[in-house]
């Protein structure tokens, strides 16, 4: 491989994984911290790509589209939080599967309805459409470049809340004592659902930023549900600092996997299986560090 | 609960009815009545992971679907398989891969076991679906079902439908059987106490992770009985067989159905099947349907259709 | 044999350390017990009484130091290597299986003496050997009668005997029992007080309690712990008469 095109892969895997962190890492504040497993977490991915696409005919500019269903999603993270998942603080893990996954095939289905079940194009900004040239034949979008900006930001700015912020100190508060929380007359009930809707808005923001360079397709939100268990698998769950090093390593380990032929002994492993290199990456962590990499040990 | 004279009348009254079945039935329903007791062997076994075990997976549907997939892959394509060699080998296969994922998987709890299961199911899926290996994502046609020939003596003929549900009838009672002879055994107690109390049974002297394998490769193996009479019933088999969506299925109708008890899989299996029908017949937008059934089930039915009858909760525990 | 001094040595402790963070729950304490003899370890709450006796099932992994079962090193094996070489322990919070009835309880925990529960064929309730070892258990603890109970429908006493069952059942030859009178009433007490008297002929008993009165009525070696350090260790009237631990422990105040 030749160094520029491994550069560039180099900088098409940390976007992809940039952008897996913005969805994993909604997953594991929500499992951190509230203790629920959330599957439908994935489809606000592909709500965010499929708001993305209709907002921004309706609204002319991809920006304003973000804007209004950021909003959006927020309000629907917060109506799910007040009506459904709050009822699952006490259940069994199962149970949270279970009325998440009825969830998954509302939101597909209703997807189907509103949306129709086409795969669309979202046009890139024309202010990002640009390309940076690295060589006379090898150019770099920008906006793959802003994807990976704005995620960068986006996660500093969870550090500082989490670390620095009031809501930041209920949020480690909540994790580590419910009543203790409780009893400083701390509403919990509404730090949570606070928490839900940004977890709920930070995947369709994902899914929204994502859209134009992945394009929009039915069954985007399970994939990324799946990739992202890897991601919180490898890094550990609940940690932030976990979901940042596993989304990184998968995004550069799917991306290299897809280009990169493997000869072994002569046989040419097939390109096809490049879909499972993740999943080989995560058995490795399960036989060697089985609570991830940045999990606590038990 | 039911008196004893009541639930042997009740058992009797459907002995009765699953026998008499093809006898009176058109063929839909007993091809019907065939696929609910093909996913009640399923559900069965997942059962002894997630009611007897409390190891809640969600990548079961990769045994089922790894089992359908060796029986295709070993059918050559315009003769039949013999029905002695094919399912050996799709048991085992689906045994081995149960022994190598456990292995992993069984390394975490929880709401890790929960997304590491979902994600090697994941990974066959993608094995089936990306690569050549299997006709990709439409899957294998299985175009001549196996057969039982016995040194020239054919007892029964999977090409028959009202055959083939008999078949499927003593198999899912074999099954049943085993599962219930199982639970009363040594093995079964120390199943049942990891689920209750794991730390307690480590301290007990149970080496703890050798039984949760073991368990895992028996549900396997049984979800891998249920994947190749599925196969053979359809005729084809692709990767939704293997798939998230199966899995969930599955979990869903033993909630239903009533966990921890080995007829909550089979009431459970038989209300889905139907369910889908009605939602199907309602809308064709009927997964919405589905959807919102399964939260409302969550949120009412915890201890699932058997816990309406059954006071004592869903989850049946031994006594001495 | 008669000779306290030529009694076998069952369990030894050398140096065994545990830190959590900066702090060291259990520092640098080297014990030993003996056969036929009740080594009761006392000390107010918070000085590592509990964290040793994990160490010692297992239960958690010792940071430094080293455990021995009579000439064998147990150090970092996991609880169910322990409690198969003879190791019995019950726990300070009772840890047992409330769905199940009591008898059950013991039966499982007599189970685990089979040279394998992987056995598939056979009814549980046919193993006599594990019948009558569960039986027995449960009669020593004072629970016949109460065999068909389940357990979470027990009093919290009785829930307490029956953690104390499931430990013998396993036929152990050594038991580290976690405060066994916890949550007991008097009578109760009575009859687990005169059980380890009589358990204690063939069995080495390590015994963690904060009932004063039944720790001076059983123990023939006392150890005190004091922020996870041994503060002193020596017969019961030797502790007695131990000014130092008059003042941190005995004579300070009453632990409960």
């Amino acid at each position: 491989m030749e160094l520029d095109t491994f550069l560039i892969q180099v900088l098409n895997g940390v976007q992809y994984g940039l952008l897996l962190f913005l969805v994993a890492s909604g997953l594991t504040l929500v499992f951190g911290i509230m203790g629920i497993i959330n599957l439908a977490h994935g489809s606000f991915y592909m709500i965010g790509a499929y708001l993305a696409w209709s907002l921004s005919q309706h609204l002319g500019s991809l920006a304003l589209a973000i804007l209004a269903g950021v909003v959006l999603t927020v309000l629907i993270g917060m109506a799910l939080e007040w009506l459904l998942i709050n009822k699952l603080y006490h259940r069994d893990h199962l149970y949270q599967v279970l009325l998440t996954y009825g969830l998954i095939l509302v939101f597909e289905e209703l997807r189907g309805v509103i949306w129709g079940n086409d795969v669309h194009g979202v046009a890139i900004p024309e202010w990002l459409g640009a390309s940076i040239r690295l060589t006379d034949t090898l150019a770099y979008p920008v906006y793959r470049l802003w994807i990976s900006a704005v995620c960068l930001v986006l996660a500093v700015l969870m550090y500082l809340l989490i670390q620095r912020t009031r809501l930041g100190m209920m949020i480690r508060a909540g994790a580590a004592n419910r009543e203790m929380v409780q009893s400083l007359g701390i509403n919990i009930q509404l730090v949570y659902r606070v928490i839900f809707a940004l977890g709920v808005a930070l995947a369709a923001f994902a899914g929204m930023i994502a859209a134009p360079v992945s394009s929009v397709f039915p069954g985007m939100g399970n994939q990324v549900l799946i990739i992202c268990f890897v991601v919180v698998v490898i890094g550990g769950i609940g940690s932030i600092k976990g979901a940042m090093a596993g989304a990184i390593l998968i995004g550069l380990v799917d991306t290299f996997g897809k280009v990169v032929e493997v000869d072994i002994g002569g046989f040419r492993v097939l390109p096809e299986l490049a879909g499972t290199t993740i999943y080989l990456l995560m058995a490795v962590v399960l036989l060697w560090r089985p609570e991830g990499i940045f999990g606590k040990r038990l | 609960m039911a008196s004893r004279g009541v639930r042997l009348a009740v058992l009797g009254a459907l002995a009765v009815a699953l026998v008499a079945l093809p006898f009176v039935a058109d063929k839909f329903y007993v091809q019907l009545a065939t696929k609910v007791l093909i996913l009640a062997i399923f559900v069965m076994s997942l059962d002894l992971l997630v009611g007897y075990t409390g190891l809640a997976s969600l990548g079961h549907a990769a045994f089922y679907g790894f089992a359908g997939y060796l029986l295709a892959l070993i059918t050559p394509q315009y003769e039949a398989a013999s029905l002695w060699t094919s399912l050996p080998i799709a048991l085992a296969g689906s045994a081995l891969l149960a022994l190598v994922i456990g292995t992993m998987v069984l390394r975490t709890s929880g709401i890790y076991f929960i997304m590491a299961t979902l994600a090697f199911g994941e990974m066959l899926f993608h094995v089936f679906h990306d690569t050549s290996i299997a006709g990709g994502s439409d899957g294998i046609y299985i175009y001549v079902r196996p057969v039982a020939t016995i040194f020239g003596w054919l007892p029964f003929d999977f090409e028959k439908f009202t055959h083939f549900y008999f078949v499927v009838l003593v198999a899912t009672l074999g099954v049943y059987a085993v599962l219930r002879n199982i639970l009363d055994s040594p093995f079964g107690r120390v199943i049942v106490g990891i689920r209750v109390n794991e730390q307690r049974m480590r301290s007990l002297g149970y080496h703890t992770f050798r039984y949760k394998l073991a368990c895992f490769v028996l549900a396997g193996t049984l979800a891998g009985l249920a994947g190749y009479l599925a196969a053979v019933q359809f005729g084809v088999v692709n990767p939704d067989m293997l798939g998230f969506h199966l899995s969930a299925s599955g979990l869903m109708m033993l909630i239903l159905g009533g966990m921890g008890t080995l007829v909550g899989p089979v009431i459970g299996a038989a209300a889905m099947m139907v369910l889908e029908l009605v939602f199907q017949g309602i809308s064709e937008h009927w997964l919405l349907l589905m959807g919102g059934f399964i939260v409302l089930v969550v949120l009412v039915l915890p201890h699932g259709l058997i816990g309406i009858v059954s006071r004592r909760g869903a989850r049946e525990d031994p006594h001495g | 044999m008669a000779e306290p001094g030529a009694r076998e040595s069952v369990l030894s402790t050398e140096a065994l350390s545990r830190r959590f963070g900066g702090l060291a729950a259990v520092d640098r304490v080297s014990i030993e017990c003996r056969m036929g003899e009740v080594h009761a370890v006392i000390g107010p709450n918070g000085a590592g009484k509990t964290t040793l006796i994990n160490l010692l099932s297992g239960d958690l992994a010792p940071s430094g130091g080293r455990v021995f079962l009579r000439d064998r090193e147990i150090t970092g094996l996991r609880p169910d290597q322990i409690s198969r070489l003879g190791v019995g322990r019950s726990y300070q919070k009772t840890n047992v299986f409330l769905p199940f009835t009591a008898f059950e309880n013991a039966r499982l925990a007599a189970q685990s003496r089979l040279p394998t529960s992987m056995r598939f064929l056979r009814s549980a309730r046919t193993y006599r050997e594990v019948n009558e070892a569960a039986e027995r258990a449960l009669a020593q603890a004072g629970l016949r009668g109460r065999e068909g109970v389940p357990v979470a429908a027990l009093s919290h006493g009785e829930q307490r005997q029956v953690e104390i069952a499931m430990t013998l059942a396993t036929g152990p030859s050594l038991l580290l029992l976690d405060e066994p009178l916890a949550g007991m009433g008097a009578e109760e007490s009575a009859r687990i007080v005169e059980l380890l008297r009589k358990l204690v002929t063939d069995h080495a008993i390590l015994l963690v309690e904060h009932d004063m009165d039944a720790v001076f009525a059983v123990a023939s070696v006392l150890t005190v712990m004091v922020n996870g350090t041994v503060l002193a260790s020596g017969t019961p009237a030797a502790i007695r008469g131990n000014a130092e631990v008059q003042q941190a422990y005995l004579g300070a105040e009453e632990p409960h």
